[in-house]
């Protein structure tokens, strides 16, 4: 299982989002591997991802992918995190 | 050895702004870009940086209910890393679908794209207690903003 939490520049959003991601696995005692990236490395970072994170504001820069796109709303709400993540790896 | 952020209750006062006046999101960036400056973390022209990423992807900066963590990439404009926290005297719309309005800033500089795994994971460990941005909004001194995000250094918060 591999996982990208998502951000416009990748060194601030997106650990946020990666850290409390790995919480909610946790959580749902599920395996993963949960790397942050930058929208402009989103291709590469998330070429095999099965999950991608990120926030409403950056679903459209995302493109073509195969993974599920999972918009996370407050990124500090662990209740959110873990409901969205399970649906989307369930 | 590299350069360290400052751990979160250590920060000192002058990256840390209260109650400062912003009649916009532009000028809230702003006044998080002068605390930036003024900690020596960043250049001016870093807060027109981190307007552009906003302009560029949107308000996705807003990452929870009154809380906007300001950023833009590393670049020749950072001298250091860096972390501020402004509080605004009222609170300003970024045009966020559910996180409006902004009371609280962080502010963020890097100079290089991993540089802040320690310091923003002990920010998710502080705003995991969803009291924490409306007691930084009302902070009256920098002793008090300290005093909260001291709770941010307890590993077991999490």
């Amino acid at each position: 299982m591999k996982i990208v939490a998502l951000c416009g520049a990748g060194i601030g959003t997106s650990e946020i989002l990666r850290v409390n991601a790995v919480r909610a696995l946790e959580r749902l005692d599920i395996e993963a591997d949960v790397s942050a990236s930058d929208v402009a490395g989103v291709g590469v970072a998330a070429a095999d991802a099965q999950v991608i994170l990120t926030s409403p504001e950056l679903v459209s820069a995302i493109g073509r992918t195969n993974a599920d796109v999972v918009v996370i709303e407050n990124y500090f709400d662990l209740d959110e995190i873990t409901a969205k993540l399970e649906i989307a790896v369930g | 050895m590299t350069y360290q952020m400052p751990s979160l209750d250590q920060l000192p006062d002058a990256a840390i702004a209260l109650h400062r006046s912003a009649p916009d999101w532009r000028a809230a960036v702003l006044r998080a870009a002068e605390a930036l400056t003024a900690s020596g973390a960043a250049d001016a022209t870093y807060g027109e940086r981190m307007i552009a990423m906003i302009e560029e992807y949107g308000p996705y900066i807003v990452i929870a209910p009154g809380l906007a963590m300001a950023h833009a990439r590393p670049g020749p404009d950072v001298h250091g890393p860096g972390l501020v926290i402004v509080t605004l005297d009222e609170p300003v719309s970024f045009g966020h679908a559910y996180n409006d309005p902004v009371s609280v800033v962080i502010g963020i500089a890097a100079t290089e794209a991993d540089q802040h795994v320690a310091s923003v994971a002990a920010l998710a460990n502080l705003f995991n207690d969803e009291s924490v941005i409306p007691a930084l909004a009302a902070a009256r001194d920098t002793d008090e903003v300290r005093r909260l995000l001291a709770a941010a250094s307890h590993p077991d918060l999490g």
